[in-house]
């Protein structure tokens, strides 16, 4: 179907998955990801032109909760999970202009 | 002593939970190091909830269908303030803000919560060998994996440490372990049980269930984590299943369809002494009065592929959070995009990060068609397949795992063959339909089989009924 993936679609891949590879796990990600799309290949033999996709196996559609009052999220809760908080907020790095 | 017995011994007082716990805490101390079935043991909770039910019948209070039963749960469904790591080094030190439904419910009905237990981080892989915390040894073999991802409940039952576990199943990886650890493990269909505070893999497939030692404990554990859940918006609008007559009611007059694909046709792999168990399976269901014929699933042959790009895009997109700025360890760096990426880099091991980007390539511009569209296709036409089979059989049959439990190491280095586990197993996850795995016979290597039993969405109920069957005629021939 397609051309085996290759060392610099997988760099490529890596950057959009926020994931930082050594030249070493380049090349092991490359193949492996190579074997496993080249067997999915085999889906090349169906012909799917008339059949619809499915996204989810259940046909619940529109599921809304009754409009009651619940217990609220405990802020303080949650942030506690967080590396670093500051006036209720999680912190982080300088985002913008980052790359200047 | 099965868990009904032990819970009626603890409600008429004959017996304490403290007892119980003692005793396989014991267990757990004399073989927990050489199996690593836990991440977490939780000995000081664990005793506090067993006094509390003790407290609770000495009142004269009655604490639930699992009074005083000892539970292991997988470490991928959340602990209010314990932690919940996906044995991944990403969530190391994160101690979850709430507890998942099932927790509240196995507290409600009596249970005590013993520990978490190891898997594949974040339930990719199909041998607890992808562990931040090392791998879980099959107690029956310790040269050997138990399967995976929830090894470590698999693992546990067998061992003894408890008599029921909770697991999670994407692609297999309750009915898997099972079956390599000899032990019941059940998928009940998409939907029965709540996944709220599961920690979301493929959110599409993912469903918690059961682990137990016999077919009428797995039975029991389903219905009390099952029924609806308003918190979990694909939770099937049901009450808790009642399977307690189907273990009695016998397979007369079912029509049970043995799947072609893999039993011994289009799908290669399958071993040997794997298929004759499963010949002897149909001899006892028929013997048994139940109708088996073989059948074709054609599409199951394609499960694989499809659950395979399905599967890592799902994941690839549920895992962005993971990026270090609301929970989890942090790695510092001068911006927030070079701080995500440091973190996710440290965090993640090397099967998740295959996953990821195999998910984010097949959803990438220029390959969705190629990859995730053509593969929901073929999800539909697993449903329709499954659907034509339905229409003839009340069940359908085939092996758990396409061989008894390997070797530690034998597939660490080829991501593939590790995938090749799951291809009786998929097929479910994709159509979201149940199917349990009960150890019947034994291969060459003295090593347990499992056989699976698969029926439609929600038909529980009948699926159990062979379940009995097959373990009746199992024990029968031991």
């Amino acid at each position: 179907m397609n051309e085996r993936i290759s060392r610099e679609d997988v760099a490529h891949v890596a950057r959009l998955a926020c994931l930082s590879l050594t030249d070493v796990e380049l090349d092991a990600f490359t193949n492996q990801l190579a074997d496993i799309l080249e067997h999915a290949a085999d889906l090349d033999a169906l012909d799917l032109e008339t059949v619809e996709p499915t996204a989810h196996p259940l046909p619940l559609i529109n599921v809304f909760r009754d409009d009651k009052l619940g217990e609220a999220v405990d802020r303080e809760k949650f942030l506690a999970s967080a590396p670093e908080v500051e006036n209720n907020q999680f912190k982080v790095p300088p985002a913008l202009g980052e790359h200047s | 002593m099965t868990v009904q017995e032990t819970v009626l011994a603890i409600q008429k007082g004959e017996m304490k939970a403290q007892e119980v716990l003692e005793s396989h805490l014991k267990t757990i101390q004399d073989r927990e190091e050489e199996i690593n079935a836990f991440n977490l043991v939780m000995t000081e909770e664990a005793i506090k909830e067993a006094e509390k039910i003790d407290s609770l019948v000495a009142e004269g209070k009655n604490p639930g269908p699992l009074t005083g039963i000892p539970v292991a749960v997988k470490d991928n469904i959340c602990t209010q303030g314990i932690p919940t790591t996906c044995s991944s080094n990403i969530l190391a030190g994160w101690l979850p803000p709430y507890d998942a439904t099932i927790v509240e419910r196995l507290r409600d009905a009596g249970a005590v919560i013993v520990g978490k237990t190891n898997l594949d981080e974040f339930a990719m892989g199909a041998s607890t060998e992808n562990s931040a915390f090392g791998p879980t040894r099959n107690p029956l073999d310790t040269t050997r994996v138990p399967g995976g991802s929830s090894g470590g409940s698999a693992a546990a039952v067998a061992a003894g440490f408890t008599p029921l576990a909770i697991g999670s199943d994407t692609g297999g990886s309750i009915r898997q372990p099972a079956a390599l650890c000899g032990v019941v493990g059940v998928k009940p269909t998409y939907g029965r049980v709540s996944r709220y505070g599961l920690v979301a893999f493929a959110s599409s497939l993912d469903q918690i269930g059961p682990f137990a030692e016999t077919v009428a404990d797995a039975a029991l554990l389903l219905e009390v984590i099952s029924g609806h859940d308003p918190l979990d918006t694909t939770s099937i609008p049901e009450p808790p299943l009642d399977l307690s007559s189907a273990l009695t009611q016998g397979v007369e007059g079912l029509r049970i369809g043995v799947i072609d694909e893999l039993s011994g046709g289009a799908i290669e792999g399958i071993s040997d002494d794997v298929l004759a168990c499963l010949e002897k399976a149909v001899e006892a269901l028929t013997s048994a009065g139940a109708i088996v014929e073989r059948t074709s699933v054609p599409s199951t042959v394609y499960g694989l592929s499809a659950y395979y790009v399905i599967a890592p895009a799902e994941a690839s997109s549920n895992l962005a959070r993971y990026d270090g700025v609301r929970f989890g360890p942090r790695v510092d760096a001068k911006t927030t995009s070079e701080m995500m990426v440091a973190t996710r880099t440290a965090g993640f091991g090397d099967e998740v990060k295959r996953r990821i980007m195999l998910g984010t390539y097949a959803l990438s511009a220029g390959y969705y068609d190629a990859y995730y569209g053509k593969s929901q296709k073929v999800r539909t036409l697993i449903m329709n397949d499954f659907a034509a089979a339905y229409e003839k059989f009340d069940l359908l049959l085939s092996p758990t795992a396409p061989t008894t439990a390997f070797p530690l190491g034998d597939k660490t280095e080829d991501p593939l063959q590790m995938y090749l586990q799951d291809i009786c197993t998929i097929s479910s996850n994709l159509a979201g339909h149940p199917a349990m795995s009960v150890p019947f016979g034994q291969g060459t290597d003295g090593l347990p089989v499992g056989i699976q039993v698969l029926a439609p969405a929600t038909d529980e109920h009948t699926m159990f009924r062979a379940g009995a069957i097959l373990e009746a005629s199992n024990q029968g021939q031991s």
